[in-house]
C-alpha cells in the first residue's frame, strides 16, 4: 500500500509516501532524519495484520514542507537522508 | 431563535427483520467525526441498527449518545455487544471501544460492503477533511491521501456556506441546478475567502442559486485536483455527508467523466460500518 502523508495547498503538493509493501519497519530511516519527522508504528491501514511501518509523525504531517526544508534546498532529491537510509527503497517525496 | 440553516437532521434506523438474540457475533462500530458521529450494530455481519448525530463539544458523550440511540427500543444492551471498534477523528474518545482503527481502513472496508467488491476508489468528504482512498476487491487499502489543511471541500465548509445564504443545507444541492447557465466556479473554496466572494457576488446582484452553483462547482473542482494524485479507477464512490449533496456530486461526476456508484445504504455510515466489520473479524480471530 502507498500511504501519502502530507497535504496539498495553493503552492503545490507536499507528500512523503511510504510503500508499505516494501517497508519492513526496520527503522533505519528514523534516526537519520534531522527534523525527527519519521517514526515506526503499527500498519494501521491493515488492522488485521500485525506489521510495523514507517510513518510521518502527526505533528509534522500538516507542515511537512517546512519540516523538510532543511534537507530540500541544498540537496537533490536522490540524496535526502531518509531515502538514502532506506535499504528497500520504500520512501518517496512528491516535491 | 434565528433559523439555523446549517443544521442537518439527526436520525436512527433499525432492522425489523433481525432478531438479535439469535445472533452469535454482535459487534459495534462507532465513528466519531469532527462534525457528526455514527454508532452502528451488526448481528453476524448483517446491518441491525445505527444512529447518526452531531458531535457535541464532549466527544466521549457524543459516542455514548449515538450508541444509546442506536440501541433504543431494541432491548439490546451495551453488554450484549461482543466487540466495539472506534474510528474517526475522535476515535480515542469512544469510552466503550475495545480497539481503535483509523477511519481510512474503516471507510474502505465499509464501502466494500455497501457498494460491493468492485469499488476501487473512495472519496470520503467528511466534516473537516477530505480523503481519497484506493482499495482492492476485499476492501483493503492500497493507496490513500488525506487533505485536512483547511475546511474547503468539506461538510463544515458547506454548513458555513448554507448559513451565509440562508438556505437549509439539505436543499443546497438541488438549488444549485436552478440556474440558466452554469457560472464559473468561485475562485476560492477556502471557507473564509469563499464567504467574502459569495457576499460580493450577491451584492452584485447574482441570484442565490447561481452563487450556490458556483460554490458547488468550485468544491468539485478542488476535489478533482486532490484525486489526481492517487488516480481514479472505477468503481468510484463517495461517502460522508457531502455524498448527499447532488450539487457537488453531479458536478464531480461531470468533471471526472466517471459515473459515481450509488447505494441503498446511507453514505454517512461507511466508517462505522467498516469499524463494526473489523470488530467481527477480530472476534472471529479470537474465537479460533
Ligand atoms: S527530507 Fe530530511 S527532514 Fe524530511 S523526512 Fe527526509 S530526512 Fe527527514
Ligand atoms: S528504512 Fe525503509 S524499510 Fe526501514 S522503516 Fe524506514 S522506510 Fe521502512
Amino acid at each position: 500500500m502507498i500511504a501519502n502523508f502530507g497535504y496539498k495547498d495553493g503552492s503545490g503538493d507536499y507528500f512523503i509516501s511510504i510503500d508499505t509493501d516494501k517497508c519492513n519497519g526496520c527503522g533505519d530511516c528514523v534516526p537519520v532524519c534531522p527534523a525527527g519527522v519519521l517514526e515506526i508504528r503499527d500498519n494501521e491501514f491493515d488492522p488485521l495484520a500485525d506489521d510495523k511501518m514507517a510513518a510521518v509523525k502527526e505533528e509534522h504531517r500538516k507542515k511537512i514542507k517546512y519540516s523538510c526544508a532543511g534537507c530540500k534546498p541544498e540537496m537533490n532529491m536522490k540524496n535526502l537522508p531518509c531515502m538514502m537510509a532506506c535499504p528497500l527503497d520504500a520512501i518517496a517525496h512528491s516535491w | 431563535m434565528a433559523q439555523e440553516f446549517w443544521r442537518w437532521k439527526e436520525y436512527n434506523w433499525k432492522s425489523d427483520k433481525i432478531d438479535w438474540k439469535g445472533g452469535s457475533i454482535i459487534t459495534g462500530g462507532v465513528d466519531v467525526g469532527s462534525v457528526s458521529s455514527q454508532a452502528l450494530i451488526l448481528v453476524d455481519g448483517e446491518l441491525y441498527a445505527y444512529a447518526s448525530m452531531r458531535t457535541g463539544s464532549d466527544s466521549p458523550q457524543s459516542a455514548v449518545n449515538a450508541m444509546n440511540w442506536a440501541l433504543e427500543g431494541s432491548g439490546m444492551k451495551q453488554e450484549n455487544i461482543h466487540y466495539v471498534v472506534g474510528t474517526g477523528y475522535g476515535r480515542v474518545n469512544v469510552p466503550f471501544a475495545n480497539k481503535t482503527i483509523t477511519e481510512i481502513a474503516c471507510h474502505a472496508r465499509g464501502a466494500n460492503m455497501m457498494y460491493g467488491g468492485s469499488v476501487r476508489t473512495i472519496l470520503d468528504m467528511g466534516g473537516q477533511d477530505c480523503k481519497a482512498i484506493r482499495c482492492d476487491e476485499k476492501g483493503k487499502v492500497s493507496n490513500f491521501l488525506m487533505n485536512d489543511k483547511c475546511a474547503a471541500g468539506t461538510g463544515r465548509g458547506m454548513e458555513v456556506f448554507a448559513d451565509l445564504l440562508s438556505v437549509p443545507i439539505e436543499e443546497v444541492g438541488e438549488l444549485s441546478f436552478y440556474v440558466e447557465e452554469e457560472p464559473e466556479p468561485v475562485s476560492s473554496t477556502c471557507v473564509v475567502f469563499a464567504k467574502t466572494e459569495a457576499t460580493g457576488l450577491l451584492r452584485e446582484g447574482w441570484p442565490k442559486n447561481k452563487v450556490i452553483a458556483a460554490y458547488c462547482s468550485a468544491m468539485a473542482h478542488r476535489v478533482v485536483t486532490l484525486l489526481d494524485r492517487i488516480g481514479v479507477e472505477k468503481d468510484f464512490v463517495i461517502t460522508g455527508g457531502i455524498a448527499k449533496n447532488s450539487g457537488v456530486v453531479n458536478r464531480l461526476q461531470k468533471e471526472l467523466g466517471i459515473e459515481i456508484l450509488k447505494t441503498d445504504y446511507d453514505a454517512q455510515i461507511a466508517g462505522a460500518l467498516g469499524a463494526a466489520l473489523f470488530a467481527k473479524a477480530l472476534v472471529e480471530k479470537e474465537r479460533k
